[in-house]
Parts: structure tokens; C-alpha cells; sequence
């Protein structure tokens, strides 16, 4: 049925959406930038693409930093403007994008507060995509429980506060805990929203996507709590459980895995892990994490294979983020002369 | 109760009583009733009626179907906007087969008194309604058909141009469907004549 009515609301900002996915980097300008010598070349080839209106103003030589900043404000500026003329339900489907972003910020002003930090510097340091009303006023909040009191609850990630963290949680100790509570919270409440709420093709395509995202939570959560006093049950608290991620089973195993092999052990049973995990054990210049990117924007390029769904929007972002992590490295490997590692990007579209 | 229904429903005493008669099984006899006592005519407008009306549905749906993917698509990539209007165009097609086939089935109507008291009105009455029914149906599912085909197409050829004819012979054939109920339709009505002959 989404073929027939998709389009009422969303076929404008869909087709507009897979426009700017054209102009994703493809492996030939990664190549033209690999043989870059300084980061003034990496200015002149990515003046000739998308870029270059948000890179022509900054001073020489370009800084790696702000080359970051530059690409970021480029994807809020894609943001901002799919944003503003989407309808219900994509634009609460695009507010569920921000979240993380969300989150990091929160926590990250958290841990300002924390340490009594001046807050207003921190703003500074926070993604422009997670945003949120009362960010101004932080600067007159000075104690963990006033800013629970008084910006939390204004935030759309309030309910998931309210339901994994008490104010006595607020320590330094647990911001970790903190964070991963909340992430499993948005990710159990966006699987929610995509599969019941939004359903049909949207639901189909999102559901590998987070399930994934949900998996590779659960693995990175198991290995980062090995040889930590986190208890096996509190660590079993913060996996998010989503339709399509890890079987139930797996899910038991590594809440109560030890060390490494048993990790290893039980991702055996589930073939995409297994995959991951013997790939990274094959190249030893390539991490874990290298491999769970490469297959996320595996799972994304997919999405584009289907049409008539809010996929491709959370594919877009997902995708764009990437591609800032693929040029900063590569900004930096040039900027440090350390050529040998320059192939570790993630090519997204050949 | 049967027996007391058909007889209220015969008089016409009330209308709760009437509707129900026709759900019993003893009423199946006078369902021919039913049917023939409904003008001809009003079989006939209905038939021209529905062609170009459920036509013009399809048309107009498969229009912004291909039309929201067109103007985002041609965003970014301008030089698709006037290619891609050749899908636009087929959409609009369906709602002319539409009311071709109106224009047809209407030159077989025309008032004449008495007309429609005779075996060939009543003939032409059904005959006009199901070449109504034929086309606008079938034009309908065609231009829905045309229209999230043509959403493809102007998503594709944004991407790449190469794909742009390949997805327009996909287009073709989902049109020509359209026309296998013009062809039916324009048949069924041939042999129909409510008073407009001579």
C-alpha cells in the first residue's frame, strides 16, 4: 500500500534524499584524495564536489579540525533542510535520528556538571545534531540534579530517563552506565517506532539495520566489561533487546562469558558475528570495530535498494557520518605523513 | 415472516422492513425485478460515468505518484525534469483512453420517447455499465501501475541516465494495460443503442 500513498506526503523529500545520496563519495575520488600530499590538496579535489561552498572559506592550511566541523555542519545543513518540510510520522521518524546525538551530549554536559565544569564551554563541544531546547539556559544550572530537574525533563529522551536512571545514579562512576541504559532505551523505543508505529517497507528495511546496531552494542558492551567489576547481571541489563539482533541464546552466552574465547565462543552460532570476528582475526591491522562499520554500510547501501520507505533517511546520515570519519582520517593519515594506513577507509558506494 | 415481508415490501409500507426483505432467500426471485425496473438510462450514465471518472482517479493518482519522486529527483538533477515528464504524460494518457471510451459510450445514448421500454434498451443499459465498469477499473490499476513506475524511473535516471529507456519500456507495457480495457470497453458498447441511432 506504501506504493500508493507513500508519495502523498514524502515522495518529494524521499526522491530529494536519494539525490544527495548521489553525491556520496565514490572509491575513485578516495582514490584522487589518497594521493594527496597535504591537506590544501584534499581542499582542491573535494572542491569538486558537494563540499566546496562549506570548505571554501576557511583559512590555509586546512586544519583537520575544522575540516570536521565543516563536514558536520554540512550534514546538519542536509538535516535541517529535510527536516523542515517533512510530515508526520517521517518527521518524528527523523527527530528518533538526533537522539543519539542526544545522548552523547547529555552525557557529555553530565560529566561536565559532574566535575564542575563551566557548562557553556561544553555546549561548544557538543554535535549540532543533538541540539535541544534549554541548551541556552545550562549555563545557570549548576548541580547534576538541577540539570536533571530543569533541562532532562524538557528533552525528548526525558521518558527514557525516567525509566533506567534515578538521580542518585548521577555519579561519575556510572555516566557510562548511564549512557548505554539510555542507548538501549532509544534503541528498544526506534525499533518500537519503526516495526508497530510506521510499519510496512519502513519496518522491513529498518529491522536488519537495528538489529545489527543492536548486535554489535551487545558485543562491544560484553568485551568492554571483561576484567571490570560490572557484574554479569548488570551487564545483562544493558543489552538492548531488539527484534532481528542476536538470537536469545547468544544473547544468554555472552551475558555470562568471562573472557574473550568464550565471546568467541558464543558469536560462533551467529554466522554475520562469526564472519566479523574471523575477518578481524585475519588482518591484524584492521580492528573489530573497522569490520562492524564495513557491514553496517553494507546493511545501508541496502536500503536504498527498496523504495517508498523512511530507510533511506536514517541510511543517508548513517552514511554521510561515515563518510566524515573516512575523510578525517584521511586528513590525518596525510597530515602526519603516515601513508601505510591510508587504506583503512570504508569505501561506501564503488 | 418471509411471507409478511415480501407482501410489506410490495406495498412499500416501511423502508426497515423493505431493505431487510431483500437479504431473505425468498426474495431471490425478485431480484430480476429489482434490475429491471431500474431505468436503462441510468445503467448507461453510470457505465459513462465510471469510465471517465475512476479514469481520472487513476490518471490524477499515478500523476503525483511519479510527480513528488520527479521533483525531488530533479533537485539535484536537473536534466531529468523535462525526460521524465514522458512518464507524467503517460498517466495523463490513461485518463484520455478514459474519456475516449466516455465519448463512445455517450454517442449511444440519446432520448427518444419510449425508448427505453424495449429488450435492446435494456440490453444497452448493462452493456454500457459493464463497458463502464471494464474501463474505468482497468484504467484505474493502470494508472497506479504508470504512476509508481514512473516514480522509478525518475528516481533511476537521476542515478544513472543509461537506465532511463530501459525503465521506459517497463512504463510501456504497464500503459498498454490501460488499453486492453479501452479495446474491451469500445467492444462492449458497439452493438449498444439507447435511443441514439437514427
Amino acid at each position: 500500500m506504501e506504493m500508493l500513498t507513500f508519495n502523498a506526503s514524502d515522495g518529494y523529500l524521499e526522491a530529494m534524499m536519494r539525490g544527495l545520496r548521489a553525491s556520496i563519495l565514490t572509491a575513485s575520488e578516495y582514490n584522487n584524495i589518497m594521493q594527496c600530499e597535504t591537506t590544501e590538496d584534499i581542499r582542491m579535489t573535494l572542491n569538486g564536489t558537494d563540499y566546496a561552498p562549506y570548505l571554501q572559506n576557511e583559512p590555509v592550511p586546512l586544519q583537520t579540525a575544522a575540516l570536521v566541523t565543516r563536514l558536520t555542519e554540512r550534514i546538519v545543513s542536509d538535516f535541517a533542510g529535510i527536516r523542515s518540510s517533512a510530515y508526520e510520522p517521517l518527521a518524528t521518524f527523523l527527530d528518533y535520528l538526533t537522539y543519539p546525538y542526544m545522548i552523547d551530549n547529555l552525557v557529555l554536559l553530565i560529566t561536565g556538571a559532574l566535575r564542575n565544569r563551566e557548562l557553556s564551554d561544553l555546549i561548544d563541544k557538543c554535535h549540532p545534531l543533538g541540539m535541544f531546547e534549554g541548551m541556552g539556559t545550562l549555563s545557570i544550572v549548576a548541580t547534576p540534579e538541577e540539570l536533571y530537574r530543569d533541562v532532562i525533563v524538557d528533552t525528548p529522551l526525558a521518558s527514557y530517563f525516567v525509566d533506567c536512571v534515578s538521580i542518585q545514579d548521577l555519579s561519575e562512576l556510572n555516566i557510562e552506565i548511564i549512557r548505554n541504559l539510555l542507548y538501549k532505551a532509544y534503541l528498544e523505543d526506534f525499533a518500537d517506532l519503526c516495526a508497530r508505529r510506521i510499519g510496512g517497507i519502513t519496518a522491513q528495511v529498518m529491522a536488519p539495520v537495528l538489529g545489527f546496531e543492536a548486535g554489535r552494542r551487545i558485543v562491544n558492551i560484553t568485551l568492554n566489561s571483561l576484567g571490570t567489576d560490572l557484574t554479569k547481571e548488570q551487564r545483562a541489563a544493558l543489552f538492548p533487546h531488539v527484534p532481528n539482533s542476536l538470537d536469545a541464546e547468544i544473547v544468554h552466552l555472552l551475558a555470562r562469558a568471562d573472557d574473550e574465547p568464550a565471546v568467541a565462543v558464543a558469536l560462533d552460532r551467529s554466522p554475520v558475528f562469526r564472519a566479523l570476528f574471523q575477518r578481524a582475526a585475519d588482518h591484524p591491522e584492521r580492528s573489530l570495530e573497522d569490520e562492524f562499520f564495513e557491514h553496517e554500510v553494507k546493511l545501508l547501501r541496502e536500503a536504498f535498494d527498496q523504495q517508498f520507505h523512511y530507510g533511506v533517511f536514517y541510511a543517508y546520515f548513517r552514511l554521510r557520518e561515515q563518510e566524515v570519519r573516512n575523510l578525517v582520517w584521511l586528513a590525518e593519515c596525510i597530515a602526519q605523513r603516515q601513508r601505510a594506513h591510508l587504506g583503512k577507509v570504508v569505501n561506501i558506494f564503488g | 415472516m418471509a411471507i409478511a415481508a415480501a407482501s410489506s415490501a410490495s406495498s412499500g409500507v416501511s423502508a426497515g422492513t423493505c431493505l431487510w426483505f431483500w437479504f431473505l432467500p425468498t426474495c431471490l426471485g425478485y431480484y430480476a425485478d429489482l434490475f429491471h425496473s431500474i431505468n436503462p438510462y441510468l445503467f448507461a450514465y453510470v457505465g459513462v460515468a465510471m469510465a471517465i471518472g475512476l479514469s481520472v482517479l487513476g490518471a490524477a493518482w499515478g500523476i503525483f505518484i511519479t510527480g513528488a519522486s520527479l521533483v525531488g529527483a530533479s533537485v539535484r538533477a536537473p536534466r531529468i525534469a523535462s525526460k521524465n515528464l514522458v512518464s507524467v504524460i503517460f498517466c495523463e494518457a490513461v485518463a484520455i483512453y478514459g474519456i475516449i471510451v466516455a465519448i463512445v459510450m455517450a454517442t449511444r445514448i440519446g432520448y427518444q420517447p419510449g425508448a427505453d421500454k424495449s429488450a435492446l434498451a435494456a440490453y444497452s443499459g448493462y452493456a454500457l455499465f459493464g463497458a463502464g465498469l471494464v474501463v474505468g477499473w482497468s484504467n484505474l490499476v493502470c494508472g497506479l501501475s504508470v504512476g509508481v513506475a514512473g516514480s522509478s524511473c525518475a528516481l533511476a535516471d537521476a542515478q544513472n541516465a543509461t537506465l532511463f529507456v530501459k525503465i521506459l519500456v517497463v512504463e510501456i507495457f504497464a500503459s498498454a494495460l490501460g488499453l486492453f480495457g479501452v479495446i474491451a470497453g469500445i467492444l462492449m458498447s458497439a452493438k449498444a443503442d439507447l435511443g441514439a441511432a437514427r
